[in-house]
């Protein structure tokens, strides 16, 4: 069939943008939390001398 | 980590599903043939970009009128997701163009107008790492915000008020325009996976925020002490 190739490669380049994004997000919300809780240690042992 | 790869995974299945029914159920366009089929994704994701970009525009209202930090949280949330999907739109447009038109991009008003957006919301989010006082960047970013919002009317009309390349409005365009049923629920059914995609990216970067706040203040704690 002519141009399935072109239809085919939108559909599955719209689809990478948002999978390449939600991974980002939850990638970034990950390493945010550790800080959180890195952040939260340092005060709680500073708080506790 | 896992949880949140399983739901992407749940929802992109779900987009598949719907696109296997644009493929198979909606008929194939007379002129243009299977390459019409992206129309489908191409346009549902500019419905998306344009309900994420309203949603930053009555975010950033709402900071200048109350600040709000939970505003500015949803502004730069919904500024960074509809960036996402406007740029899908403008990725699937010119495969789409190619074949049908003999060239990847043209400077018509459509194309122009929708290409200045995606530089207007890429600028806001830019002006944001640029600033690190939180309430003047958020104060910056919403007043921004407000004036990037005024090309999503100009993206919208721009087939109706200028002669263009990019085809005339099927949608709401008058006599003479219109689609066929199974096409409209196919879109429907398509837009419709978006919408959930939007509300689902839309949350998490929400809480991304809200951390990246949380982060802020303590920071700022362990800087006083």
């Amino acid at each position: 069939m002519k141009n399935l190739d072109s239809v085919l490669a939108a559909y599955l380049a719209g689809w990478a943008i948002f999978f390449v994004y939600y991974i980002s997000v939850s990638q970034r919300m990950g390493a945010l939390r550790e800080e959180v809780e890195r952040l939260k240690a340092m005060l709680a042992k500073g708080s506790s001398k | 980590m896992t949880k949140s790869i399983v739901r992407a995974a749940v929802l992109f299945v779900l987009i598949a599903a719907t696109a296997y029914l644009a493929f198979n159920y909606a008929p194939v366009e007379k002129t243009m043939g299977i390459i019409q089929k992206i129309f489908y994704v191409h346009v549902a994701s500019a419905f998306s970009a344009f309900a994420a970009f309203g949603v930053c525009f009555y975010a950033n209202l709402r900071y200048v009128f109350t600040r709000q930090r939970s505003a500015d949280w949803l502004g730069v949330s919904a500024a960074e997701v509809g960036l996402t999907f406007i740029s899908v739109n403008l990725i699937t447009g010119p495969i789409w163009a190619h074949p049908v038109w003999g060239v990847w991009w043209t400077w018509d008003a459509r194309l122009t107008f929708t290409f200045v957006l995606w530089l207007l919301y890429l600028s806001y989010l830019l002006l944001r790492s640029m600033i690190e006082e939180p309430d003047k960047r958020a104060l910056f970013s919403a007043l921004f915000g407000i004036f990037a919002f005024l090309d999503v009317p100009l993206v919208y009309f721009s087939i109706r008020w200028w002669r263009t390349q990019h085809p005339q409005p099927v949608i709401l365009g008058g006599a003479g325009s219109g689609l066929d049923p199974r096409m409209w629920q196919s879109l429907l059914l398509m837009w419709g996976a978006l919408t959930g995609l939007l509300i689902l990216l839309l949350n998490a970067r929400y809480k991304l925020e809200g951390l990246r706040a949380s982060v802020e203040d303590l920071r700022r704690e362990a800087e006083v002490r």
